[in-house]
């Protein structure tokens, strides 16, 4: 079984060389970490900014410059600023390669819903709906179960939606899975020791497995 | 050239009345009129709907309108950061219309390109569908979302000249340039003013036509919303 850092650099390695990514916040950010050596991409920030570098050394701080979780940051050479517009104009024209975001839920036709839990406080969708809808290429980085242990991977999502039939891939502590065109979770890899049995039980939607399914590899 | 700037930000919004529409710019507390905001909570006008992407934090930037029950609605895409926004919003003092960050950006960019309406996926099959109407282009479903009407559209940049010509700084730029073309009244305050033939025209971000008045502002705070660094090796 995997920790948030675990998912976030087995999906580092989905990665390619040239890609323009939108990490989004909590596990996606971690991502960022591992991005193997060698390897040239541009983090978007929907804010308005390409080639997002790490945060500021102390005492470096710009109030001017802040990533999408509002934190503060620094540019890299070659960075561009530009305004939220076009900034969500790059996203719906599909100029970001991949978008990694994280979900309250995930249904077997590849809906998402992370934005909303009616009778909770709702803070907003942000820039998630726009990015779900628009992205060619988009992996979910979340926990497999909840706290209270019931599955997120759902035959239909029970919360509120923020798209419809997007998500193609999901990364969590337990697999790697693929969302099939006719409804389905594939088991691509399982964490290393977790059966697929295990995976099983914690998968409401139908899950469908070869019989010899890989550990996922590192490094 | 034509001379757009007033005194300062009480001249500035005096004529802003209860019951209008503003813009204001700003990602965060990142780029907003702080000027502007506190002359609003001196003048004390309310009943004002708000088109901002975030609603400030309790004690700065929008926050400061709430706090003073100057708002009735915001139109916003994420507002986690406000207790008392929070507690307006349960009580029923505050009305709240969250939608997606690029459909509010291109909203306020419909307006200023002088398009009554763009289409969207952002939002289809969601809530945020609701009672709209939706096309089909080339296989893929799209919400049309209808550009902002705003009265004023309150925005902060880095330079500006007299000739109302603005540029931008770093991430402050996020909603500026396109509520600064989307108000029917345009306010901006400015860190620099400088005199009109100052600035090379090739570097400005947005041209003085869309700005009706300008002034430099005073006394930024700049506050720091998630203040994260890295410690040197």
């Amino acid at each position: 079984m995997l920790d948030k850092n675990g998912i976030a650099k087995r999906i580092a390695k989905e990665i390619k060389d040239g890609y323009y990514v939108n990490l989004g916040i909590g596990i996606p950010t971690l991502v960022a970490n591992y991005i193997p050596e060698g390897i040239n991409v541009v983090l978007q920030s929907e804010n308005g900014l390409l080639g997002m570098g790490p945060f500021p050394f102390e005492g470096e701080e710009d109030a001017d410059l802040i990533n999408a979780g509002k934190q503060t940051i620094t540019t890299l050479p070659g960075s561009s600023i530009f305004d939220s517009a076009l900034s969500f104009g790059m996203i719906r024209s599909q100029k970001i390669d991949l978008t990694i975001l994280g979900a309250m839920e995930v249904s077997e036709y590849g809906d998402i819903a992370n934005w909303k839990i009616p009778g909770k406080m709702v803070k907003g969708m942000g820039g998630a709906m726009d990015l779900v809808a628009s992205a060619k290429n988009i992996i979910v980085a979340m926990q497999h179960v909840n706290k209270a242990g019931e599955s997120k991977l759902l035959p239909s999502c029970t919360l509120p939606l923020t798209g419809v039939k997007c998500i193609k891939k999901i990364v969590t502590e337990l697999a790697v899975l693929d969302v099939l065109p006719e409804g389905g979770f594939k088991l691509i890899e399982r964490a290393p020791g977790v059966s697929v049995d295990y995976i099983r039980q914690a998968t409401a939607g139908k899950l469908y497995a070869d019989d010899d399914v890989p550990e996922m590899a590192f490094g | 050239m034509i001379n757009k700037v007033v005194s300062g930000p009480e001249e500035a919004i005096s004529d802003i009345e209860n019951g209008q529409t503003l813009m204001l710019g700003g990602f965060g507390l990142c780029g907003i009129p702080e000027n502007c905001i506190n002359a609003l909570v001196k003048k004390g006008v309310s009943g004002l709907t708000c088109i901002s992407n975030n609603a400030g934090v309790d004690d700065f930037g929008i926050g400061l309108m709430l706090q003073q029950r100057q708002v009735k609605k915001m139109i916003s895409s994420y507002v986690g950061e406000n207790a008392e926004f929070e507690r307006q919003l349960l009580s029923g003092e505050l009305e709240v219309e969250l939608i997606p960050q690029g459909t509010l950006a291109t909203r306020c960019m419909a307006a200023g390109y002088g398009m009554p309406a763009i289409f969207t996926p952002a939002g289809v099959g969601t809530e945020v569908a609701e009672g709209k109407e939706v096309r089909n282009f080339n296989g893929k479903d799209y919400l049309m979302e209808y550009a902002f009407e705003a009265d004023f559209a309150l925005v902060k940049a880095w330079k500006g000249d007299t000739a109302g010509n603005l540029i931008f700084r770093s991430t402050s730029r996020n909603f500026n340039p396109v509520m600064a073309m989307a108000g029917k009244v345009t306010i901006a305050e400015v860190e620099e003013l400088v005199e009109a033939g100052s600035l090379d025209p090739d570097h400005i971000h947005t041209p003085g036509v869309f700005v009706h008045r300008i002034f430099q502002g005073k006394g930024y705070e700049k506050r720091i919303e998630q203040r994260t660094v890295r410690t040197r090796n």
